[in-house]
């Protein structure tokens, strides 16, 4: 295969990824509406091109850490949608048998950690899984996705600091919206500019236009390639947008009308498939068949969904801890992840 | 064979470091410094620094680094220095380790253990002298305990490392001198345990305030008031059934907790005696607590503040002669 068409494939894989995590969230919008889906729900749109451009260049032996607005995440680690969809309708089939929801997605064969909801908490975690890696001899980085809003948090400051300091290969990825909640960066931090605050630790940083998936995925590549070979942390801050509110719950009162649709303009999705086809990669009728493919990906998980039963409530108590054969003398030997 | 409560934790964190090169020990001057009441001095040479990890002051960085080094496949024990400084971690310990494995449908074991001082009575004023117990034991996911004698610290530990699922070890700072004959130490984290049996009346306890109960128990002998001393080990799970049996055997029940008062495990226990055997009961049952103010620096203050033997002893009086 030629270089061309190398990234020929690659660019078209990250404009259908981004459609299947647009499609699956404009749905899940509707069944929100439709009282299908309740709780928090926090969808990405806007932000895709971050997820498919970083984990675009992960393998399965990395470790992945995401937020509560990681459905893009976990679809594109490769959970599938129906497993997803299930667990935003809280059935048993869901990829937490429902006991998670649309904030805590997991999957422990692909190594995806969450779906964890208290902003910043990710990051110690991330730090322990690499650190576990580097102990264990194990080759993987750890990719662990956060937003501006936690670059506020302790957690985010202590972490830097240890995984500088015992140098762990995390590849931080803030997706910086520039909103925490309905917070302005500016009205929030003394310091905007969030590559310096990282630096401040002696971590290398890099930052790329979170609306450019092909961009993204330079840059995340660089920057996991910069991890692998010096075995140390890399800061990755991605100039992103959320187009829609911060939940479901949230009025949207705290910024222009004209900001957003300013930086709709900038969608991703139509931004790539315009590049494609004026490069001649990508026809009409090549957009409208990705787009076919998601919609009928998403046709299909919501029909799993609805179909898919409840766990039985007699299991509410069930895996709260860990069955382990266990001797007299100890030396169980169950390990971290089943 | 002789040793103090601070040779006991030293000699099962060092089997545990010898016998799982998945175990490392992590936490705040554990390293070099040699263990903040040299829990682990001269680990630091024997075992390097990767396995002896010294921590910085982040202790919500440090513990979560522990949660997910134990999701990664290895055996943390993470030394927080004291339980004072765990509220800067509980985030970690509480929203992740305890919630990890339920919340994510099964898929993932966290484990970890956390090892604390807990307690007060060296005047080390308010905000070193708390007693958490009853905050963590509140919390599904997590398994507590807190060694109350020598061989429970040797043995503990060990047990705790058998589980696959977080574990907070509680040692109480006014214990670690403590010293004892121990001969068999290997132990399960799921049972009280009688220290003193007798037939008058039940004080149960744990931890710090064991060695308080039972010199009430002793100074209640020479009264002719025969207590048994039961010494509940793990604070979650609660040994329920061993509670209601010691109190349908004496009829009669006292529980000491360093903790203050309202909300406390003496109150969780006092609430499982009403539901499990209320109808047992000759007297109502009494708490000693931690009187409700910050713990004072001045020892008479910090004395009066805490749970001692005289009010051990005179609560038993009121429940005996009711």
């Amino acid at each position: 295969m030629t270089e061309t068409t190398r990234d020929q494939v690659g660019a078209r894989r990250l404009l259908a990824d981004m459609l299947r995590v647009r499609l699956m969230e404009e749905k899940c919008a509707e069944l929100y509406g439709a009282t299908k889906i309740r709780g928090f729900l926090h969808l990405y749109i806007g932000e895709e091109a971050c997820a498919s451009g970083v984990l675009d260049v992960l393998g399965p032996d990395d470790n992945v850490v995401a937020t509560y607005r990681e459905h893009g995440h976990a679809l594109l680690r490769g959970i599938p949608m129906r497993a997803i969809m299930a667990e935003m309708f809280g059935k048993e089939s869901g990829c937490a048998h429902g006991r998670g929801g649309s904030m805590h997605l997991f999957d422990v064969s692909r190594r995806f950690y969450g779906g964890t909801a208290i902003v910043g908490s990710g990051l110690p975690l991330a730090v322990g899984l690499a650190l576990a890696d580097v102990m264990r001899g194990r080759e993987g980085v750890t990719a662990c996705f956060f937003g501006d809003g936690a670059s506020a948090e302790g957690a985010f400051h202590e972490s830097l600091n240890l995984a500088a300091l015992w140098r762990l290969p995390v590849l931080f990825v803030c997706e910086n919206n520039l909103y925490a909640m309905g917070t302005a960066l500016h009205r929030a931090q003394s310091q905007t500019d969030l590559c310096a605050k990282a630096a401040a630790y002696e971590v290398r940083t890099s930052s790329a236009d979170g609306m450019d998936a092909l961009a993204v995925r330079a840059a995340a590549l660089e920057a996991a390639e910069g991890v692998r070979a010096h075995r140390a942390p890399h800061f990755l801050e991605l100039r992103t947008y959320r187009f829609r509110a911060h939940s479901m719950f949230d009025p949207d009162l705290y910024r222009d009308k004209s900001e957003v649709e300013a930086w709709k303009l900038r969608d991703p999705i139509p931004a790539l498939a315009t590049q494609l086809r004026e490069v001649g990669m990508l026809d009409e009728a090549g957009y409208a068949a990705l787009e076919a493919a998601a919609e009928a990906e998403v046709a299909d998980a919501v029909a799993f969904a609805e179909s898919a039963g409840l766990e039985p409530v007699a299991s509410l108590l069930d895996d709260l801890t860990t069955p382990v054969e266990r001797s007299a003398t100890g030396g169980a030997d169950a390990g971290g992840a089943r | 064979m002789r040793m103090s409560y601070r040779e006991a934790v030293r000699a099962a964190l060092h089997e545990a470091l010898v016998a799982d090169p998945r175990v490392f020990l992590m936490g705040e001057d554990v390293g070099r410094y040699g263990g903040s009441y040299a829990m682990s001095k001269g680990f630091y040479d024997e075992f390097g620094p990767d396995r002896i990890r010294d921590a910085p002051l982040s202790e919500l960085g440090f513990v979560g680094a522990g949660v997910g080094a134990a999701m990664g496949g290895m055996r943390p024990i993470v030394e927080v220095m004291t339980v004072n400084f765990s509220l800067l971690a509980l985030d970690q310990i509480v929203n992740m380790a305890a919630l990890y494995r339920h919340m994510s449908g099964g898929q993932f074991s966290v484990p970890v253990v956390f090892r604390m001082a807990t307690g007060a009575g060296r005047q080390l004023a308010a905000q070193h002298s708390h007693s958490f117990e009853n905050w963590y034991a509140h919390v599904p996911g997590l398994r507590v305990v807190a060694p109350g004698t020598v061989a429970d610290a040797r043995g503990m530990l060990p047990a705790a490392l058998t589980y696959s699922d977080p574990v907070v070890i509680f040692e109480h700072v006014g214990l670690f001198n403590a010293e004892d004959d121990v001969e068999e130490w290997r132990c399960d984290l799921e049972r009280a345990a009688i220290r003193r049996p007798g037939t008058d009346v039940s004080i149960i306890t744990y931890g710090g305030s064991l060695p308080k109960a039972l010199s009430a128990a002793a100074s209640l002998a020479d009264e002719g008031i025969d207590a048994e001393v039961v010494d509940l080990r793990v604070l979650r799970p609660l040994d329920r059934a061993a509670i209601a049996d010691t109190v349908r055997r004496t009829h009669r029940v006292v529980v000491v907790d360093e903790g203050w008062r309202t909300g406390s495990l003496a109150g969780e226990v006092v609430a499982g005696i009403a539901e499990d055997c209320l109808y047992d009961l000759d007297a109502p049952p009494r708490r000693v607590c931690s009187e409700e103010v910050p713990v004072p620096y001045a020892k008479h203050l910090e004395d009066a503040a805490l749970p001692q033997s005289d009010k051990i002893v005179a609560a038993v009086k009121e429940v005996t002669h009711a």
